[in-house]
């Protein structure tokens, strides 16, 4: 079988430690936590107050305009707290809604509900607004903005490269899932009028190509092998990796023809369709050496980070708990916080393993120029931010950097790049207003 | 459980700048204990004694006058001593070397702003200003003193390289001087700069760095494949008065030069197709000194020459960004 590839990146250990873990259902937390922005675009509408008797999966938030997702309560009971807090992804204060428990799940599903193929087109594009779907790889993008293409598109690629170390969430998803995922991706190449479907993973995945394979292949899905090499999942790197094709610089994937979901959300269209479910539940990797059992679980959206880490029994020492993988994410100082549409996996790590190291100058060994999978030169783009020369930053393609880490990863000098680069996006988008 | 926060990425591949000058002081292992051979104690006191020296010049910058009290030596400074001890003839005053490291790392380096800003590699800098300052103690070539560890080469009878030879006398005389040179060469049996002769311990040093993915392979094959074609067209027109191409690969500052001090990577283009422009210009402008030029040898010139080209080469081989149409850099 072909093993598709793309130039730079890096080869970081893989430590893909909760690979062999079934996914398990976490119990149903007493209280949420939600933050009313879990996607990209505007964030929704309140449309419950405090005291409010909300059931399973009843909106409590309603879109706002296109680009913007409905959020529904993940339990039945009682809102208690509309507050402030802290936003991790974007470190503002950002809305809240805490609901309690008060009684078993009594649902309000999504009408009607029927088997995925009775959906015609607009339906489909319908109920992935209606139902808060997002893309769930980390991006959070609303999943109908990208059903609804402005260009014709014919390749439909099914995201499972999963290139993030330690995450296993999505592998255990499709060795588990795979007719779910399947039926998920028929219904958005209807939507999409696409006959072209991939499904594209990691080769340090043979369980889920297997099951993928045994499910999507007799109905002409064509499952290919990447190589396993970060950022192999960024979504420019994977069009290229399947279809040879360039997504032109400050476009968008539907420029080539090609759209993507990550496997997990097509699980979500799936769930909309036939069962009703609207997006409240989803699968979280707990792993990293700072726990003691790596887990993967399907946990309710809201529940307190502090729940999982208890589940997978965290290590005294561990020091930094990250939202996401150890390459892009974000790492929390407030386990209160609840569980995100966008949050693939918690990582947790103990101090040898993040410590701090001393920054000193470049040496211009050149590592950063191979790893950069854009061929940004980062290097010189850091020159240029300690001379906070931002407009030319920009000349040499700053804004086409995608924060992937792979410079920072190798740099012998310990200089970390992606900080410096993200910094000076927002003072080039700060100046262009 | 106290939590600490950091941008991402939270996790760094294994390497270091430390890391990477220990491997290349590594790699010069096999020709400084070869010059050690050749030349006796004396060679190892100026070896390990330009290394402690430049390391104690650097410290004294980083914590007195940059007041950085966490600083800790990242060895880049023994590597700019260790060149320049086998850069230098092994009959040479310790005064004098002593003198040549103190103005690699303070002109060549420190001056610069340290480690990674300077413009020109810091050991050639310290070569060009003892080749100015001391003419004659930088052209005194002690004859080769086999495992003869006692004997101080500045006591050894000096003799002229293969080099200043054929450039003199021409071929005929400098075969008759130097049996078997083509072999000879290779090996490290004539005499030179300390820890130039042998190809073989070089070439060992320089694979070493490669598969350890240190240094890539397009200014070296650049460098010495340049040589060798511009001096085989010299030889295929007046053989009698040019060496052999692969002799003049061999003789000289080429091997150490086109593996060791031309590979610097803060003094080198970043991208492969830079390397492979630097290269180039290194071993035309080798050639040129050598065979048009006044000196018999080439190779210090025609790297510094390099060094300053490289802002410039640098900015025409700039890599096309992924995705974007229509540029060809």
């Amino acid at each position: 079988m072909r093993v598709w590839n793309f130039k730079g990146g890096i080869h970081p250990p893989t430590k893909k430690l909760g690979k062999r873990s079934s996914i398990e259902k976490m119990p149903i937390p007493q209280k949420v936590s939600l933050f009313l922005a879990q996607n990209i675009g505007k964030p929704p509408k309140i449309i419950v107050e405090i005291g409010a008797k909300v059931k399973t999966g009843q909106e409590i938030a309603k879109a706002d305009g296109f680009v913007s997702v409905p959020l529904h309560s993940p339990i039945t009971g009682q809102v208690v707290e509309i507050k402030k807090q802290k936003h991790p992804v974007t470190s503002r204060p950002a809305d809240v809604i805490v609901i309690e428990r008060t009684s078993e799940d009594e649902w309000i599903k999504i009408e009607p509900a029927k088997s995925h193929d009775q959906f015609s087109k607009e339906e489909i594009v319908k109920r992935a607004q209606e139902a808060g779907l997002v893309g769930m790889g980390g991006a959070t993008f609303p999943t109908h903005v990208k059903l609804s293409p402005s260009k014709k598109v014919d390749v439909l690629i099914l995201n499972g490269a999963e290139c993030e170390p330690y995450l296993t969430i999505d592998d255990r998803i499709m060795v588990e899932f795979p007719e779910e995922i399947v039926k998920g991706a028929l219904a958005f190449s209807k939507a999409l009028e696409v006959e072209n479907i991939y499904i594209a993973i990691e080769e340090n995945k043979p369980l889920a190509i297997d099951s993928m394979k045994r499910v999507a292949s007799p109905l002409g899905i064509k499952v290919v092998k990447l190589l396993t090499k970060y950022p192999q999942g960024s979504e420019k790197h994977l069009i290229y990796a399947v279809t040879k094709r360039t997504v032109p610089l400050g476009g968008l994937p539907m420029d080539v023809g090609v759209v993507v979901q990550n496997v997990s959300t097509a699980r979500a269209m799936y769930r909309a369709l036939e069962l009703g479910e609207p997006l409240i539940e989803r699968g979280v990797s707990v792993t990293g050496e700072g726990v003691e059992s790596p887990k993967n679980v399907l946990v309710r959206i809201g529940t307190p980070i502090s729940h999982l880490l208890k589940l997978a029994r965290v290590r005294e020492e561990s020091s930094r708990i990250i939202l996401g993988g150890p390459m892009m994410g974000i790492a929390l100082n407030d386990i209160d916080v609840g569980v995100m549409k966008g949050t693939s996996g918690i990582s947790v790590f103990t101090d040898d393993i993040v410590k701090k190291r001393t920054e000193i100058n470049c040496i211009r060994c050149g590592r950063c120029v191979d790893a950069c999978p854009m061929n940004l030169e980062p290097y010189l783009l850091y020159k240029l931010f300690k001379k906070k020369r931002f407009n030319e930053m920009s000349d040499y393609n700053l804004m086409d950097c995608i924060e992937c880490g792979s410079c920072s990863y190798v740099c012998p000098s310990n200089i970390n790049h992606v900080k410096a680069f993200k910094m000076s996006k927002t003072v080039l988008r700060a100046l262009k207003r | 459980m106290k939590l600490t926060t950091a941008p991402a990425p939270h996790i760094h591949d294994r390497i270091s700048a430390r890391a990477i000058m220990i491997d290349v002081l590594i790699a010069l292992a096999p020709a400084s204990i070869l010059a050690v051979f050749m030349w006796g104690w004396y060679m190892l006191l100026l070896e390990i004694g330009s290394m402690v020296f430049a390391e104690s010049i650097e410290l004294f910058i980083m914590r007195v006058m940059r007041k950085k009290k966490e600083f800790v030596p990242d060895f880049s400074a023994s590597v700019t001593g260790l060149l320049l001890a086998l850069n230098v003839p092994a009959g040479i005053s310790w005064w004098m070397m002593a003198t040549g490291v103190f103005i690699a790392i303070i002109v060549g380096k420190e001056v610069w702003g340290g480690i990674g800003n300077n413009s020109f590699n810091p050991a050639l800098v310290g070569r060009i200003f003892m080749y100015i300052s001391f003419p004659a103690a930088m052209t005194a070539w002690p004859k080769t003193n086999w495992f003869n560890f006692s004997q101080a080469a500045y006591h050894l009878q000096t003799t002229a390289t293969p080099l200043g030879e054929i450039k003199m006398h021409g071929v005929a005389a400098a075969s008759k001087d130097f049996p078997n040179l083509m072999f000879n060469s290779f090996i490290g049996n004539i005499p030179g700069s300390a820890g130039e002769m042998s190809a073989l311990a070089l070439i060992l040093g320089f694979v070493y760095l490669w598969w350890k993915g240190i240094i890539s392979f397009e200014i070296p094959v650049a460098y010495i494949g340049t040589t060798f074609g511009m001096s085989a067209i010299f030889w295929l027109v007046s053989p009698n008065a040019y060496s052999d191409p692969t002799t003049s690969i061999l003789l000289g500052g080429v091997m150490l030069g086109a593996l060791f001090m031309a590979t610097d990577p803060v003094t080198s283009p970043v991208s492969s197709k830079g390397k492979w422009i630097f290269g180039i210009g290194c071993g035309a402008i080798t050639v040129l000194i050598r065979y048009v030029g006044s000196y018999p040898e080439g190779v210090n010139f025609a790297i510094l020459l390099m060094n300053a080209l490289v802002p410039f080469i640098d900015r025409i081989t700039r890599p096309r960004v992924f995705g974007e149409v229509g540029r060809n850099a």
